[in-house]
């Protein structure tokens, strides 16, 4: 008679997988990339696909990048933030649209706002390898010379961009 | 002083509660009269101890006594009296005490209510609750002490997330605490009658009641988080199959399992490992929803304080509790006797058929809210799993469940009759499709799956009435049992309206108007006469004024607004609704643009959305009458010769 058993035994395995979450932190990772240059890449932009954009059209300026889809519900939550950051004007914030409908995307910046000042295009994610990109949505801040400074998974939240995104981009606008 | 009080009554409380949990289970067990008597007052103490504990940390929030932590991160002296009493439980120290006192409620509920139950069996249910709350009354004050100081005192508040100022947000959590928590009675009724070592009739009927009970404030807690979710953060959106909403609805999915799993056993006697080992899981799920939201494992828009303390604890209590109960029924369920026979075609089958679909439904959100968990430990990299799953998986697991929900009701227990079941629902289900077919064109446009929810709905519909006909031709006057089930049907009929409409037909529209200009969406004109400042008690708001009037007749002045807090700094959509029958109306004022001369705003129409929420206050009501039936308040004592066991053979009908 063990199919008594069966109840216990895969709460066991459930509960080791939580104890083993309780060890992760769903919303930092740590990346190779901080302190590296910006992997190069060329990708059309969103408004207007006939262009392209390398991040080294954007040297000598500190600037966002931020991954979102239109498909990411947790993009939803930072977005107002976003929104707010760029209408300070305090640093340029351009968006990766990651594996995503060209459509929907647009549709999705008309309707919560669009904060970038214009996104590209990474509709089959082979960028976001380069990246590490883990989940959307995710933040990099890159300086005057290309190299990223800070990396942050998951929505961005007012603490961390008063805390630590916006006294390091300070830091490197100098 | 206040706050030290209430630490010694904590202190006190979890004494008493060690008591509860030892001594009465071990009188029972060895039969020792005055341990056994000991659970009734023990349980009444525990109740006063834990009352008092909450009464001293509502009072310091009452007072701004920002001496004490808790109080300091979660209050502001601005912030308005009700909220100040709301935000005792929302802050992580003070929703555990919540949970503690809910669960010292039902302890007396029980006692109050099970005169007639044999004194051996009180004392091993109030023993198992005991054991519960020794573990969450030594969580806080081991993790989470709600009266930690903060000297010196801070000179104000960090005031309460203003996502929660609301009062949706007064009653929500006590309303899914006393579901969450009331999910313990049919698990202490459970965990009794394993030790006691008798599974029958008896103790399922007395479980039912309190099953429904707990399960009725899960509903309306549920339902009253969505709604508010509706209205409070803007996007008109009322489910998000967010982690935190799947951990409310998991227990619930098994609950419902439960209830309809507990009918049999208390007609036919049969099921009963199965009704406990739901009765097992259902508390167990909510076990686990109050780990998911208190350890911080999952990321969730309800993001709460995290300690990786805190979530060991709970882990490991959780373990115990679940691994312990799940221990004791794989030992004690071989013993048991398996139950009275039924046919492929009877209420049993359809029953059963229920309750295996919602726990499959239930492990469905489960997977999806745990997978990314569970890449994440296996290194697997990191994902979220959004709403396409969740939707994707549950509806058609759902929709065979809704269509024997009309029929099971129909059929008779142990052999139905397929012949007189068609008889029965011939002309309500030809009505039902007909209905079904042409309804949308009503909306101006025709989908298969309009079609199909709204199918499922009139079909339910059409079953309550067959139900309703069938019993008036018997003459046989209904229970009250009866009407709250047909009641609580008719609820999910409701319910699956209200979505299949407002998802098939809800309008919206993002515009940018200047003061007079106006926007037509649905028929209805929205003019927009501005924007004012309004100065709140503790935050400041633009408050836009819009005119919406219909083939030139006014139908409403709705003023949503855009609320800066002062002390969190975080801007608020509050959205102006206009509630109505058939629609709402909802707006949500965005942000200036062209220098302020204009804003941006997004208007909806939303088709019969409140009939989301009616249906769930049926199912509640339906939930209510179930459980006020009559057979309840009869004293029933345990017969001690088993009812004779049915030998007929299963025979199936020729195909």
């Amino acid at each position: 008679m063990t199919r008594f058993l069966w109840p216990l035994a895969i709460f066991l395995v459930v509960v080791g997988f939580l104890y083993v979450g309780l060890g992760l932190n769903p919303r930092e990772v740590p990346s190779p990339l901080v302190g590296r240059p910006v992997p190069a890449f060329e990708l059309p932009l969103l408004e207007q696909p006939d262009k392209r954009f390398v991040p080294a059209d954007m040297k000598g300026k500190v600037w966002l990048l931020n991954v979102w889809a239109s498909w990411c519900v947790t993009c939803r939550e930072e977005h107002p933030l976003l929104v707010d950051l760029a209408n300070k004007k305090t640093l340029p914030i351009l968006g990766l649209n990651y594996k995503d409908k060209r459509d929907e995307a647009k549709a999705w910046l008309k309707r919560f706002g669009n904060p970038y000042e214009f996104s590209v295009v990474d509709a089959d994610g082979r960028i976001g390898i380069d990246y590490g990109v883990y989940g959307v949505p995710e933040t990099y801040l890159i300086d005057a010379e290309g190299v990223i400074r800070f990396k942050h998974i998951g929505a961005l939240t007012p603490v961390i961009v008063e805390q630590k995104l916006l006294p390091l981009a300070r830091s490197f606008q100098k | 002083m206040i706050p030290e009080l209430g630490q010694l009554a904590l202190i006190l409380a979890l004494a008493l509660a060690l008591v509860q949990a030892t001594l009465p289970i071990t009188g029972a067990t060895r039969g020792i009269p005055a341990f056994v008597a000991l659970a009734r007052p023990v349980a009444q103490g525990q109740l006063i101890f834990v009352a008092a504990t909450f009464g001293c940390l509502a009072w310091s929030f009452y007072v701004n006594d920002f001496s004490v932590l808790t109080v300091a991160n979660n209050s502001n002296s601005a912030l308005p009296v009700h909220y100040r009493l709301a935000a005792t439980w929302g802050s992580h120290e003070g929703s555990l005490l919540l949970w503690v006192l809910m669960l010292s409620v039902w302890m007396v509920a029980v006692l109050v209510f099970s005169r007639s139950l044999p004194e051996e069996m009180v004392a091993r249910i109030l023993g198992v609750m005991g054991a519960i709350s020794v573990g969450f009354l030594s969580f806080m004050l081991l993790t989470s002490n709600p009266f930690e100081r903060l000297l010196p005192a801070a000179p104000d508040g960090r005031d309460l997330n203003p996502l929660l100022q609301d009062p949706g947000m007064v009653f929500h959590p006590p309303m899914l605490y006393m579901g969450y928590v009331g999910f313990s009675v049919a698990f202490a009724f459970a965990i009794a009658a394993l030790l006691d070592g008798r599974l029958d009739a008896t103790w399922a009927r007395w479980s039912r009641p309190w099953t429904t009970a707990a399960w009725i404030f899960l509903t309306l807690g549920i339902a009253l988080g969505s709604w508010w979710a509706y209205y409070e953060l803007g996007w008109g959106g009322w489910w998000f199959w967010d982690p935190v909403e799947n951990a409310s609805f998991m227990p619930w999915l098994a609950g419902t399992a439960l209830i309809h799993s507990l009918a049999v056993t208390e007609k036919r006697g049969a099921f009963k490992s199965w009704t406990v080992l739901l009765a097992i899981l259902a508390f167990s799920l909510s076990l686990l929803g109050t780990f998911l939201v208190r350890s911080g494992v999952l990321t969730s828009v309800h993001a709460f304080a995290t300690d990786p303390r805190r979530g060991v604890f709970i882990l490991a209590f959780l373990a115990l509790v679940i691994g312990g109960s799940l221990t004791l029924y794989a030992w004690r369920m071989k013993k048991v006797a398996p139950g009275g026979r039924f046919e492929l075609l009877s209420r049993e089958s359809m029953l059963l058929a229920n309750s295996v679909l919602m726990l499959v439904a239930c492990a469905a959100v489960m997977l999806g809210t745990l997978y990314p968990l569970f890449l994440d430990a296996l290194g697997l990299g990191k994902i979220s799993v959004g709403p396409p799953y969740f939707e994707s998986v549950f509806a058609p697991l759902m929709a065979p469940a809704v269509l024997l929900a009309a029929l099971g009701p129909l059929v008779a227990w142990r052999k139905g009759d397929a012949a007189e079941l068609a008889k029965r629902m011939r002309w309500a289900a030809v009505a039902a499709l007909v209905l079904s077919l042409f309804a949308p064109l009503l909306f101006g446009r025709w989908a298969l799956l309009t079609t199909f929810g709204l199918f499922l709905s009139f079909w339910i519909f059409a079953g309550v009435f067959a139900a309703l006909l069938a019993r008036y031709r018997t003459r046989v006057k209904p229970t009250s049992a009866f009407a709250g089930m047909l009641l609580a049907h008719a609820g999910v009929g409701v319910f699956i309206l209200g979505v299949t409409l407002v998802k098939s037909y809800e309008a919206e529209r993002d515009v940018q108007l200047a003061p007079g200009g106006t926007a037509e969406l649905g028929g209805y004109v929205f003019r927009f006469e501005g924007v004012q400042e309004v100065r709140g008690p503790n935050y400041q708001a633009a408050r836009g004024t819009f005119i919406v009037t219909r083939d030139g007749k006014p139908v409403a002045r709705m003023e949503p607004e855009k609320r800066i807090y002062r002390v969190q700094k975080n801007a608020m959509t509050e959205a102006a609704i206009d509630s109505g029958l058939t629609r709402d109306l909802y707006v949500s004022l965005g942000e200036p643009v062209a220098n302020g001369n204009a804003w941006t705003a997004k208007l909806q129409v939303k088709p019969f959305v409140d009939w989301i929420w009616g249906g769930c206050l049926l199912m509640a009501l339906g939930g209510l009458l179930a459980a006020a039936d009559r057979r309840y308040r009869v004293p029933v004592r345990r017969r001690e010769v088993p009812p004779p066991a049915d030998a007929t053979v299963i025979r199936r009908e020729p195909a």
